[in-house]
């Protein structure tokens, strides 16, 4: 008897707990598609603008103009004058990202130790307009202002100053590397200013206190704490500059190559014809360099936070 | 392990003045070798600063301070081998436990396999062995201030600063890391300087402890001295609770609740508050009401003791009395009770701060 109830029980249970599983599994679906509905504009968005072009980019640059699979576009992408954009692309953004992080680190470091929130909040929002400044609207600001009969060339022309009278000029690497800063300097700020401002004055006293100086109290805590923040910018500034596409097409006007000139050359085969795989294939290049950019610093600034976060 | 003997502290005349705000005003204290003082005071009372001068990481603007007799006044803070332990967690985060410890002896140049000795022997002293090659983000705030005050001792401080190290940590972490480190003081002897605003904390773990407020320090004693005998209105006020009783001053007598009681200093004005401790009232219950008499309008069950809360008649005034908790079944709310004050003398403080 006891058995036949027990077993009655068991059976009566199954499918009242199996009814009510599947309702709380349909509930929570329902729950996590309305939480994450929200973000549907943004999966759009990034699929038709990010996620489409990528796929386009990669697919392509393995395809020949007879529509059939082959690694010759890559082979290709690394001879002459495209291997020598590649090169002169990777010396651009060294030299730009080197450049930023080194004044942006230090006006970040100025304006950190100021005590000052009125003047903290200024260069914050200045450097966020600054660091999204770019494309033909700077190329021209540079140009009205610097250019060969910009504004401050023929200011300072008329004290006896002549910047165009050596090596320099705006429309070559120097320009380049001097008109990127204009970005890369407060993308530099923006991107530190957190890791310094999360450096603790007690790590400062407690080294003091336990008979550091303050050259030792940088080698030990200081800077090992700020060197992955700092190398992390680095990569996030490499990669910005290594992709710049406007500003560099408006001022050089093709004259230094470039990668992603010439991935705009090739792919809107203006100038030569039925190679617009090859820029696919470049592309792909610069997807691969400024991945691996962003990989590192993804992961250096992890490191970064851990530490800011006690 | 470290040493026993401990240093003399002298703080003389001590001045520290930011902007209008004399922070300390002539402060004067003295610590005897291996002591643990206590300041104790409000918020902005000054002990904080009095504890950053003596470590060297603020200079003071006037008087002098002496560790062993030497003026170290203007001595570099790097200089003056003082061990502190901050209120914020302080731990260099991207070293680990045992190399955090090990820091001072480090830039001090002693060889790594002595410094790592040794710390791990101070990770043992404070019960950490087993986290030595932990970062702090993996520790707990506990362990965290455990492996501070390790660190702090490794380098044989001559004071050991501690600056609210335990305001952080939860009530019950807080009560083991404070009686670990009272243990770990009197283990080694070192002289230690201890800033708080927990009243509960000084008493407990202190030799001395030093009231202070407005830059200046109202009296130093004995834990218990401090509670029964305070010096001044502030301090009784301050340390433990207190209650506020309109009271009349005539003739070297204050009187209050229908009595009458040996002044024991304060304002000497006609019109005073008297300042008597809870547990130095008692109630019984009464029919009459008069003077000396009041409501029950609450208890509070605390343990041993239960907390009354009485409306006097005459003024309305709100007292708490403390009593055995056996003694206070009877006492419910409604009850009218008679109130004898059990002090011997009282402290006076100024009317008109009910």
């Amino acid at each position: 008897m006891t058995e036949q109830i027990q077993s009655r029980n068991v059976v009566a249970a199954i499918p009242n707990g199996g009814d009510s599983r599947s309702r709380r599994q349909t509930s929570n679906l329902r729950k996590n598609l309305f939480d994450y509905s929200g973000l549907i504009p943004f999966f759009v968005f990034a699929t038709l603008f990010i996620g489409g072009p990528t796929f386009a980019v990669i697919f392509n640059a393995f395809l020949s103009n007879e529509g059939s699979w082959t690694l010759a576009n890559v082979q290709l992408a690394f001879t002459d004058v495209y291997y020598l954009s590649l090169l002169s692309s990777l010396k651009l953004a060294l030299a730009s990202a080197s450049t930023g992080v080194i004044f942006g680190l230090a006006i970040a470091y100025g304006v950190a130790i100021s005590g000052k929130p009125k003047l903290q909040k200024i260069v914050s929002t200045a450097s966020g307009v600054f660091a999204n400044t770019g494309g033909v609207p700077l190329a021209f600001f540079f140009i009205a202002a610097i250019g060969n009969y910009g504004l401050v060339t023929v200011g300072l022309q008329k004290v006896g100053i002549d910047i165009y009278s050596g090596s320099f000029t705006l429309f070559g690497f120097s320009g380049l590397v001097l008109v990127y800063l204009y970005f890369q300097i407060p993308l530099m700020i923006i991107v530190v200013y957190p890791a310094l401002e999360g450096i603790k004055s007690e790590w400062r006293e407690a080294a003091v206190n336990l008979g550091a100086s303050k050259a030792l109290y940088w080698r030990y805590v200081g800077i090992p704490i700020l060197t992955p923040a700092v190398i992390g910018s680095f990569f996030l500034l490499f990669a910005s500059a290594f992709a710049a596409y406007a500003t560099a097409n408006v001022l050089t006007q093709g004259t230094i190559p470039l990668l992603p000139l010439q991935v705009g050359t090739l792919v809107s085969g203006d100038v030569v014809a039925d190679q617009a795989n090859v820029g696919f294939a470049m592309g792909l290049v610069m997807i691969v360099v400024v991945g691996i950019a962003m990989t590192f610093y993804t992961y250096l600034d992890r490191r970064a936070s851990r530490w800011r976060k006690r | 392990m470290t040493n026993k003997s401990g240093s003399a502290v002298e703080m003389i005349n001590l001045q520290r003045i930011f902007g209008d705000v004399k922070a300390l005003d002539g402060l004067n204290l003295t610590i005897k070798p291996g002591q643990l003082v206590a300041l104790l005071g409000p918020s902005g009372c000054g002990k904080t600063t009095a504890l950053r001068l003596l470590a060297g990481l603020d200079l003071a603007d006037g008087g002098q301070i002496t560790v062993d007799g030497r003026d170290i006044t203007n001595v570099p803070a790097n200089k003056r081998d003082m061990g502190m332990v901050f209120q914020a967690y302080s731990l260099f985060p991207n070293l680990t436990a045992v190399e955090n410890v090990a820091f001072g002896l480090k830039v001090r140049g002693i060889s790594e396999e002595i410094r790592i000795k040794k710390a791990k022997e101070l990770l043992d002293l404070v019960g950490l062995s087993r986290e030595a090659n932990r970062y702090s983000h993996q520790l707990s705030g506990g362990q965290q201030q455990r492996v501070a005050l390790a660190r702090a001792l490794a380098i044989e401080p001559k004071v050991l600063l501690l600056d609210e190290p335990l305001s952080a940590l939860d009530a019950k972490v807080r009560t083991q890391l404070r009686d670990e480190i009272r243990r770990i003081q009197l283990e080694v002897g070192t002289t230690t300087l201890f800033v708080t605003h927990d009243q509960e904390e000084a008493m407990a773990m202190a030799d001395l402890v030093g009231v202070m407020s407005n830059g200046k320090l109202e009296q130093i004693a004995a834990p218990d001295d401090i509670y029964a005998n305070p010096a001044t209105a502030f301090v009784a006020s301050f340390v433990g609770a207190m209650n506020r009783i309109p009271a009349k001053l005539s003739s070297g007598k204050v009187e209050f609740l229908g009595q009458s009681v040996k002044y024991g200093g304060g304002s000497s004005a006609t019109t005073v508050v008297a300042l008597v401790r809870p547990e130095s009232i008692s109630v019984t219950p009464t029919k009459v009401n008069d003077s000396k008499s009041g409501t029950v309008i609450a208890r509070s069950f605390l343990g041993p003791q239960t907390r009354l809360t009485v409306k006097t008649h005459e003024h309305g005034t709100h007292l708490h009395v403390d009593m055995a908790s056996s003694d206070a079944l009877e006492l419910t709310a409604g009850t009218n009770v008679s109130l004898t004050i059990t002090a011997s003398t009282v402290l006076t403080d100024a009317d008109g701060k009910n």
